[in-house]
């Protein structure tokens, strides 16, 4: 068994949000990056998991970045995983992105491929689909649950309004969220073994981009909020009411 | 040259937040001087000519029960073929989850730049520019697409449809629907109520409601207000509320019209999913919560003392014994 991790890097969940240049690119300075939290506490970690039960299984990482990656990357390989393949380009669009995932994929032949739903920083979902498009492969979104049935996988998948229970031949892709596992810590050797493993660096496959950003804006400011009396929780209803509206 | 909305079904009904797409399509239609056209997959008992209500002109039927479990592989070949036939140059969906598992497959298919999560009407002034909301919720990104065909998926509760009396013509697609990869073993539905994701009001609760008997403070009041109900991820770490009902930046993002927050500290992961509510209501008994600055209407007292009198002064409303 052979699992591909898709893994990115974004910013920590408290980063402050600012843009520079015009409001064209985003303030990164100062920023704190960890990996995409879909990506590290269910995908990684229930491949992980898949791996403890089959020690026979390979779990690589694959993530699209230049050299500020690499960070990120062994902090993964802290986690578990056995080698990690950096592309080596900035990210432009997820088309973008999907297309190297694809082409390393191809060349690797996954009976697995593993991303989180979405980026916590573009909330694209977009990639899992989109590589699963490009190599022609069925894809299960929104997975909560995954187990092995020889050569086939049963996922629980989110739906609206309730779950569906799939079944499918592998090679699969899926994206995880929530419910396929639990969050993990490092250990310390987690953390020294991730030193040694191979940290594989390719150059990216030409390919044009489908969209650019063009500028970034910030929600206004709250008008401030109208405080009501404990006492008085029919002043609340009567203003959710008449001046709201939303009841 | 037309604009091709895809339409969501669930029992046999188009779900709300494919109206609003549908609503949202015309308007780019209207927009761009092109017809608005709509397909919809599987057995529908809804009265489609009524889609017209929306702007829509002529909605595609594939009616196969075959179609009435969504597959992305199956999906996609079918609306790709629609697009093609019709010669769709914008093709819309809601960003709910059957549109994450399209419109990116989609977009690879057809070579169509696909922005997810819109949510507003594209600036056509100077190319093609949809705004989207990005890193959950805090900000957004002027995205242009520069591919001829653009995807563009709406996120839910984002644009108000104003209707009108039209009908729309109803016709069926030729189309070739293969055997899905994945097979549908089981679906388990929760019904009678409202999905958190299309709600218009969110009730939700956090860790100072102290445990999961003292939810019916929570759950009456969203009976009352025909409302979803939501909570906080610890809540649904310690399994007090199911992990389904989990907002915020690693949970689900919501835009009701109505957030109502119950004992929840608003957290900045947790406002990341919610602070796109129009309005927002906390009840909290700290002074200090964080969410205060984000609300637009609070109380700052006891959820246990407050609550009670809040769901009684909103049955006094409603004037419901
Ligand atoms: C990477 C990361 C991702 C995260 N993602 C999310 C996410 O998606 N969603 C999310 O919600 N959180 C998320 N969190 C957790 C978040 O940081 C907070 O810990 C969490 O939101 C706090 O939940 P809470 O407000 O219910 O509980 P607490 O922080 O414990 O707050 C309880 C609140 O209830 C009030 N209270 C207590 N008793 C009463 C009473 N009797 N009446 C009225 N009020 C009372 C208290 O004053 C307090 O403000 C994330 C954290 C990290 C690090």
């Amino acid at each position: 068994m052979k699992i591909l991790v898709c893994i990115s890097k974004t910013p920590d969940t408290t980063a402050k949000i600012a843009f520079v240049d015009n409001n064209t690119k985003f303030a990164a300075d100062a920023i704190q990056w960890i990996i995409n939290p879909y990506d590290e506490w269910y995908a990684l970690v229930r491949a992980i998991e898949l791996k403890e039960a089959d020690v026979t299984t390979a779990i690589h990482l694959v993530t699209v970045g230049t050299a500020d990656t690499d960070p990120i990357i062994r902090k993964a390989l802290a986690l578990g995983g056995d080698e990690a393949i950096r592309i080596n380009a900035d990210s432009h669009d997820s088309y973008y992105i999907a297309s190297q995932i694809a082409a390393i994929a191809k060349e690797g032949i996954y009976d697995l491929i593993f991303t989180g739903k979405e980026t916590i920083d573009y909330n694209g979902s977009s990639i899992g689909g989109m590589v699963a498009e490009l190599l022609d492969l069925p894809y299960v979104s929104l997975a909560t649950k995954f187990t092995l049935e020889g050569t086939s996988a049963i996922i629980i998948r989110e739906i609206e309004g309730g779950e569906e229970t799939d079944k499918v031949q592998l090679p699969v892709v899926v994206s995880c969220q929530k419910g396929m596992a639990e969050q993990r810590i490092p250990n310390m050797k987690g953390i020294m073994g991730a030193r040694s493993k191979p940290l594989k660096v390719v150059e990216p496959a030409a390919v044009e981009a489908f969209t650019s950003i063009a500028s970034f804006d910030l929600p206004p400011a709250k008008a401030g909020v109208k405080l009501v009396s404990a006492d008085n929780p029919e002043e609340l209803v009567r203003l959710l009411h008449e001046e709201a509206k939303v009841i | 040259m037309s604009v091709l909305i895809f339409l969501d079904q669930a029992n046999g009904q188009i779900k709300k937040s494919s109206l609003e797409a549908a609503g949202y399509g015309a308007a780019i239609a209207k927009q761009t001087g092109s017809a608005a056209e709509a397909i919809v997959l599987g057995t529908v008992s809804d009265d489609l000519n009524e889609l017209g209500h929306y702007g829509v002109t002529k909605v595609h039927t594939v009616k196969n029960d075959a179609l009435n479990n969504v597959d992305a592989q199956v999906f996609t070949k079918i609306i790709a073929d629609a697009a093609t036939a019709i010669g769709a140059t914008v093709i819309v969906f809601s960003n709910n989850f059957n549109g994450k598992a399209i419109a990116p497959r989609l977009s690879v298919r057809l070579k169509a730049g696909l922005v997810s999560g819109a949510v507003s009407l594209p600036d056509t002034s100077n190319g093609f520019i949809v705004k989207k909301n990005v890193f959950s919720g805090k900000a957004f990104a002027n995205v242009a697409i520069n591919t001829a065909i653009k995807i563009i998926s709406l996120n839910p509760n984002s644009f108000t449809v104003s209707l009108t009396n039209a009908t729309a013509e109803v016709v069926e697609f030729a189309a070739t629907v293969d055997t899905a990869k994945v097979q549908v073993t089981d679906t388990n539905k929760i019904v009678g109520e409202v999905p958190l994701s299309e709600a218009e009001i969110v009730v939700s609760g956090g860790r100072g409601l102290k445990g999961p008997e003292n939810w019916a403070l929570v759950t009456d009041l969203a009976k009352l207000l025909g409302a979803a109900t939501a909570c906080s991820r610890p809540v649904a770490d310690i399994g007090w509320r199911q992990h389904h009902e989990h907002v915020g930046q690693t949970g689900l993002a919501i835009a009701p019209n109505l957030y109502f927050a119950i004992g929840i500290s608003g957290a900045i992961q947790h406002l990341a999913g919610v602070n796109r509510s129009k309005t927002i209501v906390v009840i909290n008994k700290d002074p200090e919560a964080p969410f205060f600055k984000a609300a637009d209407y609070g109380i700052v007292g006891d959820a246990f003392e407050v609550m009670p009198k809040v769901i009684e002064a909103v049955k006094k409303m409603k004037g419901v014994a």
